[in-house]
């Protein structure tokens, strides 16, 4: 069976039954960062604690990668099997904007305020055969 | 004690094949020599910088061993600005009279390709395809968009204003005026932002002379002098490329910083602005960069667009050469092509992009990543 690995330990929980992004929290002005950081960017603090940030988010603004980046992108797809996929910032439960790609739906076109659920999903397979696990989002199904 | 600028030179932006960018680099500071009537070896000190480039001090293999003190500046966008601020700190200080400053790059076609390590990031970041600085400036606008009910039309008229200005620039890369359709019909390349609303990376070269104000007139009859020159960095929340996460409450850009740091220091506002040049790495950023640095309020600019105020011949001129849009950005030279072009307009040399009514005051302006922002105001 194909071994799937994060593309990055401590940017969320996983495996998981319901995966949630992972950030930092200062303890002193309770400020969070994704991803986690050992300082605090608003102020200056070294004290700061891992935090769950949610796994459910509200898109704050967006955009669409229509071309395949050249690198640092790094994946399995050639110019002709890319698909554009979006960007946005999702204002996430625990008090942060995080940056991150989300499926696009065909016929759909995202707006800001719209509700998005966490995902991971296979990236792309490495040298050794195994899957790359990343975050993304999807159009949340009330 | 005043700063003056009497030599003003550019190596034509775009492309040039045959040549290095350190001596597309050399070319302009030849020409701000021979504009203000000096040898390299008058020269003081030197500050200098490129992206791609190279290093500055290089120059002097060109140029001449003369043993000038020589800094090189690296500083993303605001290279060229940091160049002119160091610039005016070593004469205002009174440590040296007369020196230049010089910006040059050369890069490879396409975006550019950072390395997330440069930028204190993980390597994920980038693999993962959210370190573009195109998409960054699509989401700003996308939002800026939704917060301030500013339209795609004022997109589209700022670049068909940029590339009328272009072709009327004989140093300028892009010298084709573009029609308003054949903008809003270009490839979607960043929602919302389209082919003809990106600046591209290129060539080029800009330089500039500077002195203490008291000697000016020994070199030209139309010194023009900077009154302020401030570089500020970003605060916590305010909303920069290459973020992975933002704060929920969103703070000033550096822009608003820099801007209000050289008004004060200038003594003026931006009502007594009679031209300007202000960073448009895509048309998205040259409207809300109106409104950061005071020129008008937070979504007006639809209106003014629609108006032709920003046009050569309208109430409040923005970058009368065409800007990046229409010269490209070679990052090294960028912001000096950019005080470059307000001397032009100073001394009352711009030919077919002249602003009329003969203006006084001129104000330039960068931003780049990840979050600076310089700003230089120069009357004559």
């Amino acid at each position: 069976m194909t071994q799937q690995i994060a593309i990055k330990e401590g940017l969320f929980t996983w495996p998981a039954e319901k995966p949630e992004l992972l950030g930092s929290r200062c303890i002193h002005c309770g400020e969070a960062a994704f991803p986690a950081q050992n300082d605090c960017r608003a102020c200056g603090s070294r004290e700061t604690e891992i935090t769950a940030l949610g796994n459910r988010g509200t898109l704050w603004t967006w955009t669409i990668q229509s071309f395949m980046p050249k690198s640092p992108y790094l994946s399995d797809e050639t110019p002709e099997t890319f698909k554009p996929y979006g960007v946005g910032y999702v204002e996430m439960p625990g008090g942060v904007r995080v940056e991150s790609r989300f499926e696009l739906i065909e016929g759909q076109v995202p707006h800001i305020g719209m509700s998005l659920d966490l995902v991971i999903l296979p990236f792309r397979t490495d040298e050794s055969g195994q899957e790359i696990m990343m975050f993304s989002f999807k159009p949340a199904e009330e | 004690m005043d700063v003056a600028i009497i030599g003003i030179g550019l190596h034509p932006f775009g492309r040039s094949p045959t040549l290095t960018g350190q001596q597309q680099g050399a070319s302009a500071i030849r020409t701000a020599l021979a504009d203000a009537g000096l040898t390299w070896k008058d020269m003081q000190f030197a500050y200098g910088g490129s992206q791609d480039g190279g290093n500055a001090d290089a120059l002097v293999n060109e140029l001449g061993l003369t043993g000038l003190q020589f800094t090189n500046i690296w500083n993303g966008c605001a290279t060229g600005g940091s160049s002119l601020h160091a610039a005016y700190t070593a004469i205002k200080s009174g440590e040296y009279d007369i020196g230049v400053v010089v910006g040059f790059d050369k890069h490879a076609r396409g975006a550019f390709n950072p390395k997330p390590s440069d930028w204190g990031l993980d390597d994920w970041y980038g693999e993962s395809g959210m370190m573009l600085t195109t998409q960054f400036f699509a989401m700003k606008f996308q939002r800026y968009m939704h917060d301030h009910g500013i339209s795609n039309d004022s997109l589209i008229r700022v670049s068909e204003k940029a590339f009328q200005n272009g072709a009327l620039t004989p140093t300028a890369w892009r010298r084709e005026a573009l029609s308003y359709e054949q903008i809003a019909n270009s490839m979607m390349v960043s929602d919302p932002l389209r082919k003809y609303m990106f600046c591209s990376p290129a060539e080029g070269g800009a330089a500039l002379i500077l002195c203490n104000a008291n000697i000016a007139e020994r070199y030209t009859k139309k010194p023009i002098y900077l009154k302020a020159a401030a570089v500020r960095t970003r605060h916590y929340g305010s909303f920069e490329v290459f973020s992975p996460s933002q704060a929920m409450n969103v703070a000033d850009a550096p822009t608003v910083t820099a801007s209000k740091a050289a008004f004060e220091l200038a003594g003026l506002g931006p009502k007594d602005v009679d031209v300007m040049q202000l960073q448009d790495t895509d048309s998205g950023t040259e409207i809300i960069h109106m409104a950061e640095n005071g020129f008008c309020e937070h979504g007006e600019q639809e209106m003014l667009l629609r108006e032709g105020a920003t046009k050569i011949d309208g109430a409040m001129p923005v970058n009368t050469d065409g800007g990046c849009l229409a010269n490209g950005e070679p990052v090294g030279a960028s912001g000096l092509r950019q005080v470059h072009e307000i001397c032009v307009q100073l001394r009352g040399e711009g030919g077919a992009r002249q602003v009329p009514g003969s203006p006084k005051v001129g104000y330039t302006h960068v931003y780049g990543a990840p979050g600076l922002s310089g700003v230089n105001i120069l009357t004559r």
